[in-house]
């Protein structure tokens, strides 16, 4: 499904702040596996997303989608395949536009934006249906303006775009760490059930060590721009997190700092 | 003292009541103007001083074409492309040279100084021929000139407001809200960028064709300070939609609001005129009223929430306390 082969990314090359964020990423997802990952701050885990999703080109190696070589795509090429949910609750909708502009948005995304009118009212009571399944009330407003929407709503109204068209590739980039720990809850739950009733192909980044072990059917670690740990089937079902801490050490040589690792444990 | 009454009773009421049609007219065309000035302001969320050229470039297609004996609507058509043009290069040098928008605005607004000078056959100002009958606005039938422009705008209104309901101009409107959301839902974000600045242009060039018409020539400085008359207007509209309408201000509302800050502004001038200001200083005028209509949100933000207010409401309590 998707297919990383042995990318890099240097930021600020030749120059003071020179910092190696990707140093030879290779990784095979199948179609269907829910992939979580953690590592510290500047492990490279966000880069590894903003390298799939094409915000900037990498300097080397290649990136697959379904067979087909999306290396050389820009961003908006690429959101043909690829729905994604930032860990920032602004980035994703358009706050100047109606929940229903922002849903149909979405709808069309790798599609042409024709001359045709923006909103069918098929789509409207389709979008209806769906925003119903959020439970948080927003069918009945579906003009109201998404800035005037709260976090986790936007959060849960981002979650419900990426996934409307679906999506070959499901990307949650620490996307509950903006949220008070209920509202984080919901929105987890939320996208276990999206990737399980769609059957996505999904990666999550977290920073919460227990969400990792228990979401998804595989976890990779990162430490400084590089996969270090990944576990997948039957050893990932048995993980604990006292287990993982001491993977680490095993693998990286060096004990893991809990606190500079900035991972919860809880 | 004496100066005083003498200057009063040298204001005629009636030079006044006589100038307000021929105001409403011209403030209908610079309200056109505007509505090109809000696609990039307001929902761009660019300021783009292209439109201080290409309002000129408007004016000086229509007058040369004329005289070449073109017929009126095919000298529009092509001040209109022109502006497309112009509002093309500006989007061209933001998007794919990397000049900051505000920049960009101002070397294509430089360059087609000389492209105007150049249009109009290298002197600084042209008029239609003498009795030239083809003209859809002139000052010598003011109210017909009323009715032209309203349709006008009714048109561009109706014709925006379809375009930014399109599943296109959605995503025009997307990409001046948030620059991420729309790259992730896949929407090319430097052509929707292009594409707004040659649309507001190409208005912007309209109007000043429509303008030329009406004072009869062009000149090669008539856009000057064009983008703060427009802003002018999209903010005194503004104010007042709000006023009036209040959170029932939809966008045929905002639209339709636009074309009369225009009216109102230039009412306003005319006023100002008529009270024998120096037309020299209308400009000062002008930016003053502009940053004091810009400032108006802010300061009433200000008055309900700011350090100073935080402080006195602070000490009252702590006092109350004691």
């Amino acid at each position: 499904m998707l297919k990383i082969n042995n990318i890099e990314k240097t930021f600020n090359p030749g120059t003071i702040n020179e910092k190696k964020a990707l140093s030879g990423v290779s990784l095979h997802l199948n179609k269907g596996d829910f992939v979580t990952i953690i590592g510290g701050n500047g492990a490279g885990k966000s880069t590894l997303m903003n390298a799939i999703t094409g915000v900037w080109p990498v300097d080397n190696g290649s990136i697959y989608l379904d067979g087909v070589n999306i290396t050389g795509l820009r961003e908006h090429q690429r959101a043909k395949y690829i729905g994604r949910v930032f860990q920032d609750p602004m980035m994703g909708t358009a706050p100047d536009m109606q929940i229903v502009e922002n849903l149909a948005l979405a709808f069309r995304r790798g599609q042409r934006r024709t001359l045709k009118w923006g909103t069918t009212s098929a789509e409207k009571s389709m979008f209806r249906e769906r925003l119903s399944t959020l439970g948080l009330g927003l069918e009945d407003r579906m003009t109201t303006k998404v800035g005037l929407l709260s976090g986790g709503q936007r959060q849960a109204l981002t979650l419900l775009m990426a996934s409307l068209r679906k999506p070959k590739l499901l990307l949650l980039d620490e996307h509950t760490a903006a949220l008070d720990p209920s509202t984080a809850a919901k929105v987890l739950d939320l996208s276990d059930k999206i990737i399980s009733e769609d059957s996505l192909t999904a990666m999550m980044i977290t920073h919460n060590m227990h969400d990792a072990i228990t979401h998804g059917n595989r976890l990779i670690m990162m430490n400084e721009g590089k996969i270090i740990l990944d576990i997948s089937g039957e050893e990932k079902k048995k993980l604990t997190v006292e287990h993982l801490l001491e993977k680490f050490e095993q693998v990286s040589g060096s004990k893991l700092e809990n606190d500079r690792m900035l991972l919860s444990t809880d | 003292m004496e100066s005083i009454i003498s200057y009063f009773t040298s204001l005629n009421p009636m030079n006044l009541f006589g100038s307000i049609p021929g105001a409403v007219a011209q403030g209908i065309i610079w309200g056109i103007m505007a509505l090109g000035v809000y696609i990039t302001f307001r929902i761009l969320d660019i300021a783009d001083l292209t439109v201080d050229g290409s309002f000129t470039t408007g004016a000086a297609v229509t007058v040369m074409l004329k005289i070449a004996g073109v017929p009126m609507w095919l000298c529009l058509l092509v001040a209109v492309l022109a502006g497309l043009v112009a509002g093309t290069v500006t989007g061209l040098l933001h998007t794919k040279l990397g000049i900051p928008a505000i920049l960009a605005g101002i070397l294509t607004q430089l360059a087609l100084y000389s492209i105007n000078l150049r249009i109009m056959g290298m002197s600084a100002n042209k008029s239609f021929n003498f009795g030239e009958k083809d003209l859809y606005v002139t000052l010598g039938n003011i109210p017909m000139a009323i009715i032209v422009t309203v349709i006008f705008a009714v048109a561009i209104i109706l014709l925006l407001y379809w375009y930014f309901g399109t599943e296109q101009g959605s995503a025009l409107r997307a990409t001046g809200s948030n620059h991420s959301m729309s790259s992730a839902q896949g929407i090319n974000i430097n052509n929707m960028k292009i594409i707004g600045l040659a649309l507001s242009n190409a208005l912007v060039a309209l109007s000043g064709g429509l303008m030329s018409q009406f004072q009869g020539y062009v000149d090669i400085n008539m856009g000057r300070g064009a983008i703060v008359i427009g802003l002018a207007a999209v903010i005194i509209g503004e104010v007042i939609g709000l006023a009036l309408l209040g959170k029932h201000l939809n966008f045929w509302g905002k639209l339709t609001f636009v074309v009369f800050g225009g009216v109102v502004y230039y009412i306003v001038i005319t006023i100002v005129l008529w009270l024998k200001l120096d037309s020299n200083d209308l400009k000062l005028f002008t930016a003053v009223i502009v940053a004091l209509f810009l400032a108006v949100p802010y300061l009433r933000g200000q008055k309900k929430s700011s350090f100073k207010l935080a402080k006195k409401r602070g000490e009252k309590l702590d006092a109350e306390n004691k």
